[in-house]
């Protein structure tokens, strides 16, 4: 794209500045799903479930 | 199928409605009030049973009765009334049909009858677990199942609101980003998934182990798992009442955010942090180690936990920030003097506000610092906590946007006006004064969850409760209880009475009007603030000074608070 004005942008979309990578995150709710699922599966249950299975059982 | 697209638009507030949206945003609310209904009840049995003085209920009754106002409050009302948000933020503010109706009245009746197969479970008797139903002690299979219907239903209504969305984004009713309320409500109903998956992985098995089909389960792996569920649940409040913040403000005084970019990073933040901070629940449990303690809840929660308070402050500074333009200008805190207090909508929006930032958000870190969380471990001083949490902050805030919701959504005149003004005082200042004295009682080593705290006739009788002051504190406790639901009385008279039997409110050329694909009704004021925009004005100087005074007092308020508990830890474990 060379100029601002090709007709291929809608009109009432700002036609130049390509999107923050910010936005373009925050404006993907299956991104930030993916994201808010990933996280405490990870560091809370994965964790959490592997240190109790690591307890040696009495005997 | 033919798909619905027939849309009306709200004459006073300029919002659309998609026709089967509006149907089940109605009948969510009004299955979350009914569930109030029955879970208030209860806790004015609950409260006189604690009140040691009065000492109603006998001690199976008021097990009973505590897991049933658990489950009905923070499960049944809240969760209703969120999918009743959900939708209202996805279809309502997008101008976006609803998707899959079908699927979304499929989740709602299962939430129905999931509510009812548990609420049965709890009544016969046999189901006195509390809400956190901790193995081996053992509930009737159907209040697991209950809660598994009610779980799968809700996530149905989930799916919904993000099948919404992605329509909204296919036939273009929006340009640019979603709205920053919606973007709130999107952190909600992500947190949601997780919170539900969560409570499958642990409920299934439990369910399982009740009909005799899996022989053990270990308790501390329960409540690890348990707790990704019974404490992510309370983010999806938490996110779901601060986008309701942002939206009252949007309403009442057209306040638009000071930054977008900042309140957006906050909501990501709690997608990211907050879900980790379950981990605070098992500070005290042998077997899991400091590291995963203490990531869980120091270094990953703060940075929720610095959301929150960035939410705290762009709220009242966007309304200080627009009282300000309106010339409401004068010294430090003319905006918040001159603001609309008789509107029940700000104040019961305003209370939640600072009640969850004081109260619940400043005695939550004390609570979750490992080393302090000794000195308060399962006594009273945690319900004291959550109620500030909970209660002044979600309930208070989802009151607030009902005085709203009824004349937009139910189109009928709010009756009783002159009481719904005083309502959300009363309910507010009753759930603050009874926070307060539960986590003073809670201080001096009152047990949460108890129905005899004297252990009368038993051969370990105790009542040298520091003195009397615990008496004292539980006594006003109970008092403010009691102030508290007289002002829930208030809110189900007002709301019911509105719902049911209040003036309609008449349109004359009312219809509902067919809307082609990316044509969006034209906007009215009330809508027009929910629009996401990109300036930024709260970034140069001082445009919100009031806020920022508030904002120092909090911290101050926070950091004393904290000191005094690590003070408070050395003298009630000597080690010397
Ligand atoms: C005026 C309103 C209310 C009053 C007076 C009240 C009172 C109480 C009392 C006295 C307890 C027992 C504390 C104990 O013995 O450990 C309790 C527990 C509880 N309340 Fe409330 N409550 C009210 C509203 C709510 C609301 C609106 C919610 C949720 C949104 C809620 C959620 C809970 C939960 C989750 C428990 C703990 C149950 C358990 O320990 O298993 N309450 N409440
Ligand atoms: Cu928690």
């Amino acid at each position: 794209m060379d100029t601002a004005s090709t007709d291929s942008t809608p009109a009432n979309e700002v036609p130049d500045e390509p999107i923050p990578a910010m936005q373009q995150l925050l404006d993907n709710p299956f991104l930030l799903l993916f994201l808010g699922i990933a996280m405490p599966t990870v560091l809370y249950i994965v964790w959490g479930v592997m240190e109790i299975v690591g307890i040696p059982i009495a005997k | 199928m033919a798909v619905n697209r027939n849309f009306r638009v709200c004459p006073s507030t300029g919002l659309s409605y998609h026709e089967p949206a509006e149907k089940l945003m109605r009948w969510n609310a009004v299955a979350a009030v009914v569930s109030l209904l029955v879970g208030g009840v209860l806790a004015v049995l609950i409260v006189l049973t604690r009140w040691q003085a009065v000492h109603l209920l006998p001690p199976d009754w008021f097990y009973l009765l505590l897991t049933a106002h658990g489950l009905d409050m923070l499960v049944f009302w809240i969760i209703f009334f969120e999918i009743a948000v959900l939708y209202f933020c996805a279809s309502t503010l997008l101008r976006c049909r609803l998707a899959a109706p079908n699927w979304a009245w499929a989740g709602f009746w299962l939430m129905i009858v999931g509510a009812l197969v548990n609420n049965v479970a709890v009544f016969r008797g046999d189901s006195s677990v509390m809400f956190t139903s901790y193995v081996p002690m053992g509930a009737h299979p159907a209040f697991y199942l209950g809660l598994i219907l009610f779980a799968v239903g809700a996530l149905i209504a989930c799916f919904v609101f993000l099948g919404t969305l992605a329509v909204a984004k296919s036939e273009k009713t929006y340009h640019g980003s979603v709205p920053l309320v919606t973007f709130g409500a999107i952190t909600a109903a992500i947190i949601a998934i997780f919170t539900i998956a969560s409570g499958a992985i642990i409920l299934i098995p439990t369910f399982l182990w009740s009909v005799g089909l899996i022989g053990h389960i270990d308790s501390l792996m329960y409540r690890t798992v348990w707790w990704a569920f019974g404490h992510s649940s309370q983010q999806i409040n938490v996110a779901a009442h601060v986008s309701v913040w942002y939206a009252i403000a949007a309403i009442v005084f057209g306040a638009k955010p000071m930054s977008e970019k900042v309140s957006r990073t906050a909501f990501l933040l709690y997608i990211l942090f907050l879900q980790l901070a379950s981990a605070h629940h098992l500070l005290a449990d042998p077997g899991l180690t400091s590291h995963w303690k203490i990531f869980n809840t120091s270094y990953a929660m703060y940075l929720a936990v610095l959301a929150s308070m960035v939410h705290g402050l762009t709220v009242p500074g966007a309304i200080e920030v627009a009282q300000r333009q309106k010339g409401y200008n004068k010294g430090l805190f003319e905006w918040l003097r001159k603001a609309p207090w008789g509107n029940p909508s700000f104040s019961a929006m305003f209370i939640s506000l600072i009640g969850f930032g004081f109260l619940g958000g400043i005695s939550g870190v004390m609570m979750g610092t490992e080393q302090l969380n000794l000195i308060i471990h399962n006594t009273i001083y945690v319900p004291g906590h959550f109620h500030a949490t909970v209660v002044i902050g979600t309930t208070l805030a989802f009151m607030g946007l009902t005085y709203f919701l009824i004349p937009t959504l139910f189109r009928r005149e709010l009756m009783f006006p002159g009481m719904a003004k005083w309502q959300p005082y009363v309910f507010g200042l009753g759930m603050a004064g009874f926070s307060l004295f539960m986590m003073g009682a809670g201080t001096l080593g009152v047990p949460r969850r108890h129905w005899d705290i004297t252990f009368a006739g038993n051969p370990l009788a105790y009542d040298g409760w520091a003195g009397g002051t615990a008496w004292l504190m539980i006594a006003a406790m109970a008092i403010c209880g009691l102030l508290a639901t007289v002002g829930g009385a208030m809110y189900l008279l007002i709301t019911v009475g509105s719902v049911f039997l209040g003036k309609r409110i008449a349109t004359p050329d009312f219809a509902y009007v067919k809307a082609r694909d990316g044509v969006a009704p034209t906007m009215k004021p009330v809508e027009v603030a929910f629009e996401a925009h990109g300036s930024n004005i709260g970034t140069a100087g001082f445009v919100a000074p009031g806020t920022f005074v508030l904002a120092l007092v909090f911290l101050l308020s926070f950091v004393l608070y904290y000191f005094v508990n690590w003070k408070y830890l050395s003298t009630v474990w000597p080690l010397s």
